[in-house]
């Protein structure tokens, strides 16, 4: 372990002040990822400001209706939380398909968007990696990319975004609640993750000296049309190959508004609101969705080993709208999330 | 009725409530006095040379001690032979911190010595190394013509039998042939606990080790050979061991960087490993295999060919026994089998539960699925029709085989009669369900083995043998056949294991514990019967007079006549009435020579395997397992059935998840962790049934032993592969069986 120092922030604004004032500070929640990193001495960092005792725990009605999720609440407390199971269920399926138990009640919210690629050279510091190493070259491509990028990617990393919770905040068109030393900002959750174009080693758009403080669920009801599958390798414990986000609204069996995210697939979650247009106002059939998933991948690129994502995640996005439309996301679980 | 019949009993394991208690400390929870911490740096390169370790860069951080490498570590032992170990295979064996060699990525090159554990990673995580690189070679694949027939090889492995009859004519011939390829990459063992050595410094060169290992006496002869030690000065300890399925039968590199420093710094020092450390050894090989199978028109097998090719290291010749069992567990009177290496820059193979068999097993019994399809006949008929009654690779009678009941029973309780034989025809919703089979064959081995029972005068007895338990029961079985054996309650007898100054025992390895350690216990407990019969009748107005060891009984706590059952001496009061404090026994088992040599000792099984697959998305899960082994004598079914579930999860992981993938680029296994080295978890796992058929052997060793912890892996692969075929109508002939293979 590195030597690092820690301190433990008391209110927000000394937290922003303290990583303002020095770019060595990593602030640490549940630690679930960090600490990996640190051990494998992918991320160094000189001071730890703890943010677990900042008063950011609370699950509570948003201004507009909707719901607000403290950053420091913990995924576990999120996902069984009762208004997210009522009004946001594809929230807590996608949580509930990501790590494992005792992951979940260590991982807070705002950890949880901030988690860093499961590429296996980003994690092998024997390797080239720009992401860890800006400048050093791409392992991935041209070596063993099974488990990477087909969309988005640039020719320096195609490393994935691990995260299932993001997935359906994506879907559900979250906002963040963020603290800087310029003050408050709202962030709209498209723009907070990046791809990574020439800046691989950058995750996402916050300054650093900014803090997620909460996020923010929109007042729009998805909870009756809704599906979460994730594919991999194993029942839990494993990052998605590719996983969907699909959420519909239906006006008999026409589609009315459509929600669609991947994860597994790109450096962030991937949203795609072209091919949610294609959904809205057409009819739930499998037609409709295969036009969708389509457009999805149409720009898709395959590495080599993980060129059968492209296939899957088409396969995948058809299968989450169907689970969608009829509502059987539960019964379809038994075979692609969790087991009878 | 007896209360002291404890063999065959499904009881709790002895070691139990130690084991969820905190009690059972394992090799690196020893917290002796004014320990030091050693952690281990791996190369980042396959191949080439260490130009320049930068110590003094880490030397001068406060509390660290030092940094042992082969830049200042002292002249050891020199001959290639002291560092050869009871399985080491032909060659020179690698060793740690003596060259500036590079031969393989991850390869451990310096050891960081410091005041703390955490301080010792900090600096191994600062160390800087200089190499020169060389050009390395990985690529089995690019293997393929470069393949030689080893030498001799380690213990235990066999030449493949000279073919028998005309297998290429008749090749030609078969009515139905099929041949193809099989492949699994390299598998790493990854028991729960890491390698780990805690070596106390008790002055001069003597110290006492607590080594994770497979074989304590293993471990105390390759320190004693390698540091010049005697057997005084290198006493091993290993009570526990948190799995080992074969990583732990060779000294592994930890134990010999703790002993090194331990002796350096006049010091006691830990090297623990890191579980990412844990692919820097030895592993099951990425192996190539072909296999080729023609039937006559009557679905008899006219011949059969199975050709392996797997890595091993530059330095050693690694051998497993992969095809072999393909000559002997179906009658076929056209043979050809054959076997070769490679090197490649890995670290040499190591034995892995198994080892060679579950590769076998995996590309022959998919082969004679397809060979089954392509004759037109249910693959259970088809091994049926061609059971094998005789070893034909030995020539002999097995002691006893019981697989054709395991085919029955295990069939009956799979349901295998309601199975439609076409690909596809079988549904559940819009799942697809595939039915598979297949069989293994492994050996039912014997070693030599020592030792030693006490009676105390209180009536309790210890029996000492330096085996292991991996977490297989050794502990329990042993205690029951202790208890059972003098007619005493479990509660009076403590098994103690896992320690050299107790009588030698072999390697825990091989699934000949049971047999080995049970055989001694049992000999070495009749020595102290006899004893005790010829104290008993020095009493006072006791039954027994006259009667010899066969007339009486040991059983619940007294001895007694087997002519009359009344007439009895408690065993309690037998010491207290001759003034004797303690009885003592001690012995060494030596298997049966004629026994041994004259029969064909195996154990068998039939596995069955139900998976449901979605065709769209590739995903399959394992729903049923129906195992039933032939083993001989089960001593504990409780463990035993723990034995046998384990296998079955790790034949579904071989199958689906297991594979060590080298990125050649780099020459190294890039998955090395768990993360994404992936075995199943709970979920992953549905109804296992293990049945262990009924298998009575007075040939194979006295208390018709087999061993268990082998037997119940082989075949799952296969049976999951065949039953995704008959799922899909696809063959997947490299596994593991993953998504995008099942895609259609």
């Amino acid at each position: 372990m590195n030597s690092f120092t820690y301190t433990r922030a008391t209110a927000v604004e000394a937290a922003v002040r303290e990583k303002a004032a020095d770019d060595g500070v990593k602030f640490i929640a549940g630690g679930t990822n960090l600490l990996d990193l640190i051990k494998e001495n992918v991320e160094r960092p000189t001071r730890l400001v703890d943010l677990n005792h900042l008063p950011l725990t609370a699950i509570e009605a948003a201004p507009d209706g909707g719901l607000r999720l403290g950053a420091l609440a913990t995924n576990a407390d999120t996902a069984w939380h009762e208004q997210v199971q009522k009004r946001y269920p594809l929230l807590n399926q996608a949580i509930l398909a990501g790590a494992s138990p005792q992951l979940r009640n260590m991982a807070t919210n705002g950890g949880n968007l901030f988690q860093r690629t499961r590429c296996y050279y980003f994690y092998d510091t024997a390797t080239p990696c720009n992401k860890r190493e800006p400048g050093s070259g791409c392992s991935a491509i041209g070596g063993y990319n099974r488990i990477h990028a087909i969309l988005g990617t640039s020719d320096s990393c195609i490393a994935t975004h691990p995260s299932d919770m993001c997935i359906a905040l994506a879907a559900l068109n979250a906002t963040l609640q963020v603290t800087g030393k310029n003050g408050e900002r709202t962030v709209k959750f498209e723009d907070f993750h990046r791809l990574p174009g020439n800046q691989p080693e950058l995750d996402n758009t916050l300054a650093p000296d900014e803090v997620v403080t909460a996020i923010d669920l929109p007042n729009e009801d998805f909870s009756r049309h809704f599906s979460y599958l994730k594919l991999r390798d194993r029942q839990s414990y494993a990052f998605a190959l590719v996983s969907v986000a699909a959420a519909l609204q239906l006006d008999g069996n026409t589609i009315k508004d459509a929600r669609l995210a991947l994860g597994g697939v790109a450096h962030k979650p991937w949203r795609d609101q072209q091919a949610e247009d294609l959904l809205k106002g057409q009819p739930a059939t499998e037609e409709t969705f295969r036009r969708a998933a389509a457009a999805v991948v149409e720009n898709a690129q395959g590495y080599g080993h993980n060129t059968f994502k492209i296939e899957l995640a088409k396969r995948a996005i058809v299968r989450a709208l169907k689970q969608a439309a009829e509502g059987t996301q539960h019964a379809a679980d038994i075979f692609t999330n969790s087991n009878p | 009725m007896s209360m002291t019949n404890h063999i065959g009993k499904p009881l709790n394991r002895v070691d139990g409530p130690a084991k969820v208690t905190g009690g059972a400390k394992y090799a690196a929870e020893f917290n002796v006095p004014n320990l030091a911490y050693g952690v281990a740096v791996s190369s980042s390169i396959a191949k080439g040379r260490i130009r320049k370790i930068h110590a003094d860069e880490i030397l001068a951080i406060p509390g660290v001690l030092q940094v042992f490498s082969h830049e200042n570590v002292p002249s050891l032992a020199w001959f290639d032979r002291s560092y050869k170990d009871d399985v080491a295979p032909g060659g020179s064996p690698f060793r740690p911190l003596q060259g500036a060699e590079v031969k393989y990525s991850m390869q451990p090159v310096a050891l960081v010595v410091a005041e703390t554990f955490e301080l010792a990673r900090y600096a191994s995580g600062l160390l800087r190394i200089d190499y020169d690189v060389e050009k390395h070679d990985t690529d089995l694949e690019t293997k393929r013509d470069d393949g030689f027939e080893p030498g001799r090889g380690k213990t235990g492995w066999v030449p493949p039998p000279k073919p028998r009859g005309n297998p290429d004519k008749e090749l030609r011939n078969a009515t139905h042939r099929v041949e193809a390829e099989y492949i699994h990459l390299a598998q790493h063992h990854n028991p729960m606990e890491m390698f780990a050595s805690t070596v106390e410094f008790l002055g001069d060169k003597k110290l006492t080790v607590y080594d994770k290992t497979q074989g304590a006496f293993n471990s105390q002869q390759y320190i004693m050979k390698v540091f010049g030690l005697n057997k005084d000065e290198a006493h091993v300890i290993s009570k526990f061991t948190g799995g080992g399925f074969g990583s732990g039968l060779r000294p592994q590199y930890q134990l010999f960087m703790a002993v090194l420093a331990a002796l350096e710094l006049k010091r006691s020092v830990r090297v623990s490993l890191t579980r990412q450390q844990m692919f820097s050894m030895g592993h099951r090989p990425h192996t190539l295999q072909y296999v080729e199978l023609g039937t006559n028109p009557d679905g008899s097998l006219a011949a059969l060919h199975h050709h392996a090719l797997h890595e091993t290291s530059q330095y050693e010749d690694y051998t497993e026994n992969v095809v072999n069992w393909s000559g002997m567990l179906y009658q076929c009177d056209n043979v050809k089998l054959t076997y070769q290496l490679a090197k490649i820059d890995v670290a040499t193979p190591q034995d892995m539960r198994a080892p060679g068999a579950a590769t076998g097993s995996f590309a022959l019994e998919c082969a004679m699925d397809e060979m089954a399809y392509a004759a037109g006949i249910d693959p259970l008929e088809f091994r049926l029709r061609n059971y094998a009654e005789r070893d034909q690779n030995a020539n002999k009678d097995f002691s006893s085989k019981k697989l054709r009941e395991c085919y029955h029973e295990g069939a009956a309780k799979f349901g295998w009669d309601k199975r439609t034989a076409e690909p596809g025809s079988m549904r559940d919703g819009d799942l697809l369900v595939g039915w598979g089979v297949a069989t293994g064959v492994w050996d039912a081995s014997i070693q030599k083995c020592a030792a030693k029972a006490t009676l105390t005068a209180d009536g309790h007895l210890t029996v000492l043998s330096g085996s292991n338990d991996i977490g297989t029961g050794t502990y329990t079985i042993m205690t029951q056949i202790a208890a059972e054996t003098l007619g005493l309650p479990m509660a009076a007898v403590t098994f103690q294991l896992g320690d050299t100054t107790m009588p030698e025992a072999p390697l825990q390895g091989g699934s000949w514990t049971a047999a080995s350690v049970g055989n001694a216990v049992k000999q070495v407990c009749d020595k102290l019967g006899e004893q005790l019969l010829k104290l008993a009748q020095k009493m006072e107005g006791q039954p027994l007079k006259g009667a010899s060891y066969e007339d009486v009984q040991f059983v619940n706590g007294q001895i007694r006549l087997n002519s009359d059952i009344t007439q009895a001496v408690v065993i309690r009061d037998i010491l207290a009435a001759n003034g004797e404090e303690k009885l003592e026994a001690e012995n060494t088992m030596m298997p049966n020579p004629v026994n041994q040599l004259k029969n064909s000792l195996h154990a068998h099984n039939a596995v069955f395997v139900e998976v449901k697959i979605d065709p769209e998305l590739g995903t399959l899960r394992v729903t049923r397992v129906v195992n039933a082994v032939a083993a001989g004598r089960i001593l504990n079914p409780k463990t035993a059935r723990s034995q046998v579930l384990g296998s079955v999860v790790w034949g579904i992981s071989m199958a689906l998840m297991e594979e060590s993938v080298m990125d050649h680029g780099f020459g190294r296994y890039i998955n090395h962790n768990y993360s994404e080295y992936h075995i199943p978890v709970s979920a992953d796992i549905h109804d296992i049934d293990v049945i262990f058929v009924e298998e009575e052997d007075d040939k194979v060793n006295p208390l018709g032993i087999k061993g268990i912890g082998e037997v119940g892996l082989l075949g799952v692969a296969a049976a999951v592969a065949n039953a995704a075929y008959h799922a899909t109508g696809k063959r997947i002939r490299n596994l593991p069986v993953s998504i995008e293979k099942l895609m259609l």
